[in-house]
């Protein structure tokens, strides 16, 4: 875990205002979108925005990511060509597919070599939003090696498969278990679909609670307002804190009395607990709260 | 002559009701004072009081060319009584008045031709906006105009350097004798804590009314003593413009950040135990504050003393909840905070000269805890300009900034770091309204900067999760960003001159060069 | 670069700059700028688009801006995207 993205906030790319305050709203990542909150003949307005935002914009210590549009659609090819100078941290890749993947993967690269970017520089998360892509995300992963981590996309995912999408996502049970396990495989981070519903708080922390539950180890967010109940519910509680702290400390007591096993609160400690309780330790550091 | 914020003062004001003194320190002239006596006309049992038409209450006064009348500003953007009112005096072909106004807003534009026909020659007010402000800051008057605080403004009228002759009382509810109510009626503004001071001082009380009612108008909020004659008009006001239907809290996510990062600091404080005492305003960016202070309270069952000054609904809900005691309340911003006002003994009414005077016998302020102030700019010395915009027009006023910010032991100002383009902190404020000596905290959404005068709280907040930053360095992160702007030209000309609620001079405005 | 017809970009939230370009075939560079904040940064902002001009390599434009408080890298991105969008 390199770095802490519990909260990816989406940001409209054409709206100054939004952009130039993005990095102090306590979100780990910020995506500069340019495809759905773009309207089709403000594509090039929100490329430049958005690049001259990168090239001078203050984010602090957020990564940015850039969501491009379709590379089907007339712009994602220049999307890609247009940013990459800029050096964003990642791009997301709507709809993408083994084939979208690989392609941008080589352009991607092209263009840090050309301009004296260190290779691998600048990263890649496919959203899967379709049935196709959720079936076959182990491929789309690995074809690149700059891929770091998968949004669900909810919303697309459930038309296509002409279900409802509900506030308790039943529906997605199946994509979300899917995606959080092949992304552990992989070792890359599992990012959860948007709640639509901005106004609504507790049903925010619920599906949030849902996701992490499954495997999720983040979540996109629409509206600002959302950020905090997300990175509470993916930031170690103080009690996890301290259960872990006091597991690594009986641990380190038991190697110095030369002992391999030992037990802690009556229970033996065995590797997959001392794993988790680091886990937990590494998370809360990178958050901040210890 | 520099006053002690290093402000170049006049020696002379044009027109001015007094000697030019200079500010020297927000607590330097706390002590004995003398309230000055007022002229009154005692009435026989049997005479009337209820004239026919406003003329003929003019004409009875015996309003005079060059005499100063008053009017409280309750009924804020919805008023019609100080545009009446001067109509008719200039239908009269009476001359260079004084409008002592608590405060005039974009409504008051109809005063711009009596100050070209010099009907009006002199203007005293606690805050201003609109059209009229922005004449003022042109020069459209020979002399400046003098603004207050509230506090201020009733000191400077109980003192007697206001020497009002004719109060204007705009009455929501009035009776045949005199008593006054702002809770019922069409024009219901709620508390009038801003005309106390003008009823208890002027020669002569003139209650103009649209709802008058049997005797005695209770609940009595000003009584029947302190008022000569009531004129009943078609209107007094507005209603859409003297109360909001209802204050919403921002949606603003920089907003909502500084909020919470306010509350935060407040907990950190210490101050936030049971007793606690709170102010905040009624703008989105202070209620979002009231909000995340409710949820740390009801979280930690903490059970506060007072919250005072203008009030929203939103502060009734916390004392509904149980979460404070009482309000004090000098003036109501919606419906809902009128409705609590009739209805909760705990809801209590108060003069602007209860509210903030710095020479009565101790006013609310000083009780107060934790202010939420909010402001145009701020300098490194942490002085405040809530005044005049950086362009140099004004557009505002301290109310009372300046008299919660001298009494709470937590004067908290909360912005964003820039607006637009506009950085908020500069060298120098274009214009001192609040004197940074009364200023502890500055929360903006990039950090925050405690007073180095605060060496106690600097200390406190150690051991807290709250970082600190210098307000130097904050000032350099806006101009990284803003870039650094100009320096707006100004004219020799003096527009208005700023008194310090104590009744020195704090500084001056003067007029933009075109 | 030659701007070849008017075109225009950005718009009049706060933050933007609504900037329309025309053609000015041998009359040099021309800017008409309303601001918000014209006293603190009407210098400024126009010495942004020269600089953003200056780069392009053009030499004769029309420019007529609405600034709502941009900050320069907004003035920047405005101006290219009417320069683009204008041949």
């Amino acid at each position: 875990m390199d770095r802490l993205r519990r909260t990816m906030l989406f940001m409209p790319g054409n709206n100054p205002n939004m952009i130039q305050n993005a990095g102090v709203l306590g979100a780990d990542s910020i995506i500069l979108d340019l495809e759905d909150s773009v309207s089709i003949e403000e594509k090039d307005a929100a490329r430049d925005l958005v690049y001259k935002a990168l090239k001078y914009v203050d984010f602090y210590s957020c990564e940015i990511v850039v969501r491009i549009n379709s590379p089907s659609s007339p712009f994602g090819i220049k999307d890609i060509q247009v940013i990459t100078k800029a050096k964003p941290d990642a791009f997301m890749i709507p709809m993408a597919t083994e084939e979208d993947m690989e392609e941008i993967c080589k352009l991607v690269g092209k263009i840090e070599r050309k301009e004296g970017i260190l290779e691998n520089t600048i990263k890649l998360i496919p959203i899967a939003e379709t049935a196709y892509s959720i079936e076959n995300i182990s491929d789309i992963i690995s074809a690149s090696n700059r891929t770091i981590a998968v949004l669900l996309g909810a919303e697309d995912l459930t038309a296509d498969l002409e279900v409802t999408r509900t506030k308790e996502g039943q529906e997605i049970f199946y994509a979300r278990s899917r995606i959080a396990h092949i992304c552990k495989t992989y070792k890359i981070d599992a990012i959860d679909t948007p709640f639509a519903d901005v106004d609504d708080f507790e049903g925010l922390r619920k599906d949030t609670i849902r996701g992490k539950g499954l495997g999720m180890t983040g979540k996109a967010a629409i509206n600002p307002r959302q950020i905090e109940i997300i990175n509470q519910v993916f930031t170690p509680t103080i009690d996890e804190i301290e259960y872990a702290q006091n597991v690594i400390k009986a641990m380190e007591e038991a190697k110095g009395k030369g002992k391999g096993v030992f037990s802690y609160q009556g229970k033996m400690v065995d590797a997959p607990i001392i794993h988790r309780a680091e886990t937990i330790l590494k998370k809360a550091k990178a958050a901040g709260v210890i | 002559m520099k006053n002690s914020l290093g402000r170049e003062i006049p020696d002379t004001i044009k027109g001015y009701y007094k000697e030019v003194k200079a500010f020297t320190g927000a607590y330097d002239n706390i002590g004995d004072v003398i309230k000055t006596q007022v002229r009154a006309k005692s009435l026989m049992p049997g005479k009337k009081k209820l004239l026919n038409s406003l003329e003929e209450a003019i004409k009875k006064t015996g309003l005079e060319d060059g005499m100063t009348i008053s009017f409280h500003h309750h009924l804020r953007n919805g008023d019609y009584v100080v545009n009446m009112v001067m109509d008719k005096i200039a239908s009269m072909g009476i001359k260079d008045i004084k409008i002592a106004s608590s405060s005039l807003f974009p409504i008051h534009a109809p005063l711009i031709d009596h100050m070209k026909s010099g009907v009006v020659t002199g203007l005293y007010a606690s805050y201003m906006s609109g059209p009229v402000a922005e004449a003022v800051s042109e020069g459209i008057l020979e002399n400046p105009i003098i603004m207050h605080t509230h506090g201020g403004r009733s000191r400077a009228i109980e003192s007697g350097d206001i020497k009002i002759d004719v109060a204007f009382i705009a009455s929501p509810s009035c009776d045949s004798y005199g008593n006054i109510n702002g809770l019922y009626g069409e024009s219901a503004c709620g508390v009038l804590g801003y005309a106390i001071s003008d009823a208890h001082y002027a020669e002569k009380v003139v209650a103009i009314t649209d709802n008058l009612v049997a005797y005695p108008a209770c609940p009595i909020e000003i009584s029947q003593d302190y008022v000569d004659y009531i004129v009943v008009v078609d209107k007094i006001g507005d209603p859409r413009g003297i109360v909001s239907g209802t204050t919403r809290i921002t949606k603003d996510p920089i907003g909502l950040k500084i909020a919470k990062t306010t509350a935060q600091l407040i907990e950190a404080s210490g101050l936030l135990k049971d007793g606690f005492s709170f102010q905040t305003g009624a703008g989105g960016t202070s209620l979002a504050v009231a909000a995340s202070v409710r949820e740390i309270m009801k979280e930690k069952g903490i059970k506060g003393s007072f919250m005072s000054g203008g009030i929203t609904g939103y502060m009734v809900d916390m004392l509904e909840e149980g979460l404070f005691d009482s309000i004090l309340d000098v003036q109501c911003f919606d419906l809902r905070a009128i409705e609590s006002l009739k209805n909760n003994k705990n809801h209590q009414p108060m003069s602007a000269s209860m509210y903030g005077n710095p020479h009565n016998k101790g006013a609310v302020v000083n009780n107060l805890d934790v202010v939420i102030l909010g402001a145009t700019e701020i300098d490194t010395d942490f002085n405040v300009n809530v005044t005049t915009g950086s362009n140099g027009v004004i557009m505002g006023g301290s109310g009372g900034h300046s008299d919660t910010a001298a009494g709470a032991k937590l004067a908290i100002v909360v912005s964003q770091l820039f607006k637009g383009r506009l950085p908020l902190i500069a060298d120098k404020v274009t214009t001192v309204s609040t004197p940074g000596e009364t200023i502890d905290v500055l929360v903006t959404e990039r950090g925050i900067a405690v007073n180095p005068r605060r060496k106690d709280l600097i200390e406190r907040l150690k051991d807290s999760k709250i970082q600190l930053v210098s307000i130097e360095e904050l000032k350099e992160i806006a101009e990284r960003i803003t870039g650094k702007p100009m320096e707006i030209e100004r004219d020799e000309r003096m527009v208005a001159a700023i008194e310090y609620r104590d009744g020195t001079i704090i500084d001056v405005v003067r007029k933009i060069k075109r | 670069m030659v701007i070849d017809k008017p075109a225009r970009a950005g718009t009049l939230e706060s933050s933007d700059i609504y900037i329309m370009v025309q053609p000015n075939q041998g009359q040099g560079i021309e800017i008409q700028l309303d601001s918000i904040v014209l006293k603190q940064f009407g210098k400024q902002i126009e010495n942004v688009m020269r600089q953003t001009l200056k780069d392009l390599e053009i030499e004769d434009i029309k420019i007529i801006a609405n600034d709502r408080g941009a900050l320069d890298y907004t003035i920047r991105a405005r101006l290219e995207t009417a320069i683009n969008r204008a041949n």
